[in-house]
């Protein structure tokens, strides 16, 4: 069953989430673009990684949030950086992290 | 781009580098079906906004805001400021899809997510990697977000808390994903400063858009450092 007020919600929010999504790529694809640009372009995803990344690890939510250089979250990335670093293997890197991570959520824990 | 490969290696080699993004949004999709679940979502209504929208933390937000009873045009506004970010992403991916046609782009950026944008543009930038492979990897990270958002609407408080660092597996990726962008000095700092400036910011301003600002700080302060190394380079040399 979708209601109608809800099936509204989620076409509205459908079509502001696809639009910034499809607007570069039909802009820009056909594009011939400045070298300047480009060589910024360039350096934006590995901003964005660490931008979604580094809250992530070394912040804690609560009422407020806290930086909290030192947890579970942020050992775990240490290894598991090195494991990506040295395999470059997405999939082990993956297991690797969650592995770990279970193991010292147990140590915190016990 | 090579079309010698036959469309069912293209989807193999396109499933072959997304089965990671699908291991990391189970739990985050369990966790979110639960959620719309107990917010009085059906389960149609919860798969259907997976499947149309396809962002989980705009996802998450809209659903907590209907549970505070915020009308629909605001929640549709503030999932708008959430996924802008996605014009970065397909900026960059832009460069590498100059030979698909605009008839390709169309379902192309309907998966176009953090996840599925970092694996594709590595792909694209290091090996021969073909668009079809790359719209193959947003096609099986977006069944798995509506499979396990429907999931979790449907028994996902069964699933035990913090099974087997499940949480971890979304921070894992991106560590690897990041790995995989630092290709030289210049990306070490861009990441280092953009980081950074996104935890500081994170703690000012509530919601998301900080990754936003800090990003596009974040690469502007590594592109001026480039700049000027460059020019003291040139200056050197002339010298």
């Amino acid at each position: 069953m979708v209601r109608t007020d809800y099936l509204l919600l989620i076409l509205g929010m459908g079509l502001v989430t696809y639009i910034p999504r499809w607007f570069p790529l039909f802009f820009l694809a056909k594009r011939r673009l400045p070298l300047w640009f480009v060589e910024w372009l360039d350096l934006v995803p590995v901003a964005i990684l660490s931008a979604l990344i580094f809250p992530d690890l070394f912040t804690a939510d609560g009422p407020h949030r806290l930086v909290r250089l030192f947890q579970a979250r942020s050992l775990v990335a240490l290894p598991t950086f090195l494991f990506a670093l040295k395999t470059r293997s997405l999939g082990g890197t993956v297991m690797v992290g969650m592995v770990l991570f279970w193991l010292a959520e147990k140590l915190f824990q016990g | 781009m090579d079309n010698t490969r036959p469309l069912r290696a293209l989807i193999k080699g396109g499933v072959r580098a997304g089965w990671p993004v699908c291991i990391g949004y189970f739990p985050l999709g369990l966790a979110f079906g639960i959620l719309a679940q107990k917010s009085g979502l059906s389960l149609l209504e919860i798969g259907l906004m997976s499947a149309v929208v396809f962002a989980g933390s705009s996802q998450f937000i809209a659903v907590s805001m209907l549970n505070s009873g915020i009308s629909p045009p605001f929640i549709i506004l503030t999932t708008f400021m959430v996924n802008l970010r996605h014009v970065l992403m397909s900026s960059s991916l832009a460069i590498y899809l100059r030979e698909s046609s605009r008839k390709f782009l169309v379902p192309y950026a309907y998966g176009v997510t953090d996840e599925s944008f970092a694996i594709n543009l590595a792909r694209f930038r290091d090996s021969d990697w073909h668009r079809y492979e790359a719209l193959t990897v947003n096609q099986v990270a977006n069944a798995a977000w509506v499979v396990s958002t429907v999931i979790g609407g449907y028994g996902g408080q069964f699933i035990p808390a913090g099974f087997l660092g499940i949480d971890y597996a979304l921070s894992a990726m991106f560590i690897c994903l990041l790995v995989y962008q630092l290709r030289g000095r210049i990306y070490v700092i861009t990441a280092i400063v953009s980081g950074s400036l996104a935890v500081s910011l994170s703690l000012l301003v509530p919601g998301n858009t900080y990754v936003v600002v800090a990003s596009l700080l974040g690469a502007t302060a590594g592109f001026a450092l480039l700049k000027i190394a460059r020019r003291k380079q040139e200056g050197y040399g002339q010298n």
